[in-house]
């Protein structure tokens, strides 16, 4: 792509990073390291990709998009905010009782959450109604869901795995965030789900494997879906947990909570001088 | 005798002759012929659904297809709609509030040879207690009929219980002027000693127990309670007021079901005795339905036993 572009994309990418630390700093809790590691997807996804509109967010027609793994609802927030939806100031709120910002995602009350998520495994479900009711309907709209390499060990996954692929859902895409870390530990020490190309495609599946951090191959994979007939597509993307902040990434104990004073500083010291490369 | 029909049947044939009037999707997980959503995927193959057996995907996808404006039904066993995938229900349904109708047939002791794992006696139990749920469970299968009606002119997720084992139709020629309202019980029959609450399949039953009653110069009041949710707290307690005592009679786990809501309604409005008929703390097991039915104690003798000491309790009060 275009580097004018890329580097347009790497700022809004890295200000989402800013706003997920904001969030769960002033929360005192929630979920930064899969937070982390999806932004460059949410980026591209609602800055190039969806046909959505912040000022309309429940246009029937729009592109929807379901947060599989509920739990990195700091990133989905950071996005939307960063997209026009809600003020940014609003993201300090995250998680507290007077706050709409519920700690997992719910349609009811955050202006451009398509559905309520958080319980893993049903996101993906939810995603394939969403795309069976667009196909039924002969409408435009395309149905995008991420969710955790973690969460793929939820036998719920790969029923709607089947779903999608027996009734040729080719306006679904599914990304899968493959950061390597769940909660115990290793995904491949704790339950280990791999590989999930095979496992995909003997779904029925598309498959594509890219690198999480990088818009090329996020524009390429995505195009590719596009043109992808009679079959969902699984996006695997290979990314570091906690990505851009120094003592986050690959870190496991970042899996769910919050930096105090002092580390919070360090994060946003760390993103800041990235931000500094990409004027 | 009214002819028997089981309530199973009258949500198939509701579903085939509504699919003309309202726009909706059926979904099943492999038990089409059984549940009776056959009916409607013959004759509306384009908008039925066969999710496999996977009912957790299922409600997901009634969850998604629902968000996007769509009305749902999404049926199997109560074992594995209300059972299996309760906490599908509850986050991807009943949390956002989508108008998903949850099916299940098959509940309960009626089930018969099929056996335990097959005999769901905690479905009502289940859906109640997730907030914004309405939760219904028809006597015969002209109820079951309306109340499928009733849910596709209602915004938000219903569960819907149905059974597998022939019931009387009692509607037809008991109520001529029936009509089928959300949370609004009906009286059977009036009367003055004692009250019996029954839903679903133990409606029938406590008509005959007031038949027994009556020959012994009790009066009883019958009433159906067919939505469990919103409870009709008004006329149970109403009822209450007037006869002193109540029998509930339930094909269902005594332990948070209608007899559980009953005594929830007059202990906080009107104390009375409650005496409660339905399957105690035990599982189902496998044998024909009129026996399973003697073995667990759904009987018109034991609602009319219950009655008598419930009147008894309360003279000794």
């Amino acid at each position: 792509m275009e580097q004018s572009k890329l580097l347009s994309l790497s700022r809004v990418a890295n200000q989402i990073r800013i706003n997920i630390i904001e969030a769960v700093y002033n929360a005192k809790c929630g979920h930064p390291g899969g937070s982390l590691s999806i932004a460059e997807i949410m980026t591209y996804l609602y800055f190039e990709e969806m046909n959505i509109d912040p000022k309309n967010p429940k246009d029937p027609l729009r592109d929807r998009f379901v947060l599989s793994k509920g739990h990195t609802a700091p990133a989905l927030y950071a996005t939307l905010a960063e997209r026009g939806y809600f003020p940014r100031e609003d993201l300090k709120t995250l998680r507290k009782t007077s706050s709409y910002l519920q700690g997992h995602p719910d349609m009811k009350s955050v202006p451009g959450v398509d559905m309520s998520t958080g319980s893993l495994g049903q996101g993906i479900s939810a995603a394939c109604g969403m795309a069976l009711s667009s196909k039924l309907d002969g409408n435009p709209y395309r149905v995008y869901t991420v969710l955790g390499d973690g969460e793929s060990e939820e036998g719920q996954v790969w029923e709607a795995a089947m779903f999608a692929a027996h009734y040729k859902l080719d306006n679904l895409v599914a990304i899968l965030d493959l950061n390597g870390l769940q909660i115990d530990g290793p995904i491949t020490e704790v339950m280990n789900p791999t590989p999930h190309d095979e496992k995909f495609r003997a779904f029925g599946w598309n498959v594509i494997t890219i690198d999480a951090h990088n818009f090329d191959e996020i524009e390429a994979a995505l195009k590719n879906a596009r043109a992808t007939e009679g079959r969902p597509t699984a996006i695997i993307a290979r990314s570091v947990k906690g990505k851009g902040v120094s003592y986050m990434e690959n870190a496991c104990e970042w899996h769910g909570q919050a930096p105090k004073e002092d580390l919070y500083k360090v994060a946003i010291s760390d993103l800041e001088k990235i931000a500094e490369t990409l004027k | 005798m009214a002819e028997r029909k089981a309530t199973r049947d009258g949500f198939g044939a509701a579903l085939a002759e509504l699919g003309e009037k309202y726009d909706f999707l059926v979904l099943d997980a492999d038990l089409a012929a059984a549940t009776k959503t056959g009916m409607f995927k013959k004759k509306f193959p384009d908008r039925f659904f066969d999710c496999g057996i996977a009912e957790g995907n299922m409600m997901g996808v009634a969850a998604g297809l629902a968000a996007t404006g769509k009305k749902v039904f999404a049926a199997s066993f109560a074992m594995f709609s209300a059972g299996r995938s309760y906490e599908q229900i509850r986050n991807s349904i009943g949390y956002p509030h989508l108008n998903v109708n949850i099916v299940g047939t098959h509940a309960s002791i009626t089930v018969g040879e099929d056996g335990a794992t097959h005999q769901c006696n905690e479905d009502l139990a289940l859906m109640r207690n997730i907030p914004g749920m309405t939760v219904i469970c028809p006597a015969d299968a002209t109820e079951a009929f309306a109340a499928v009606e009733a849910v596709l002119n209602h915004d938000g997720p219903c569960y819907l219980r149905f059974g597998r084992y022939p019931v009387p139709n009692l509607t037809p020629e008991l109520l001529p002027d029936y009509k089928f309202e959300i949370g609004k019980g009906i009286v059977y029959r009036e009367g003055s000693d004692v009250t019996i609450v029954a839903n679903g399949y133990m409606v029938h039953l406590a008509l005959e127990a007031a038949d027994i009653l009556k020959s012994e110069g009790i009066s009883a009041e019958v009433i159906n309670i067919h939505t469990f949710k919103p409870f009709d707290a008004e006329l149970v307690v109403a009822s209450a007021k007037k006869t002193g005592a109540i029998v509930t009679a339930e094909e269902h786990s005594i332990k948070g079901g209608l007899g559980s809501a009953a005594c929830e309604a007059v202990c906080e409005k009107y104390p009375v005795p409650v005496l409660r008929v339905g399957v105690e703390d035990k599982f189902g097991r496998s044998g024909q339905v009129p026996e399973l039915l003697e073995l667990y104690g759904l009987t018109a003798e034991n609602i009319a036993a219950k009655a008598r000491f419930a009147i008894s309790m309360k003279s000794s009060k």
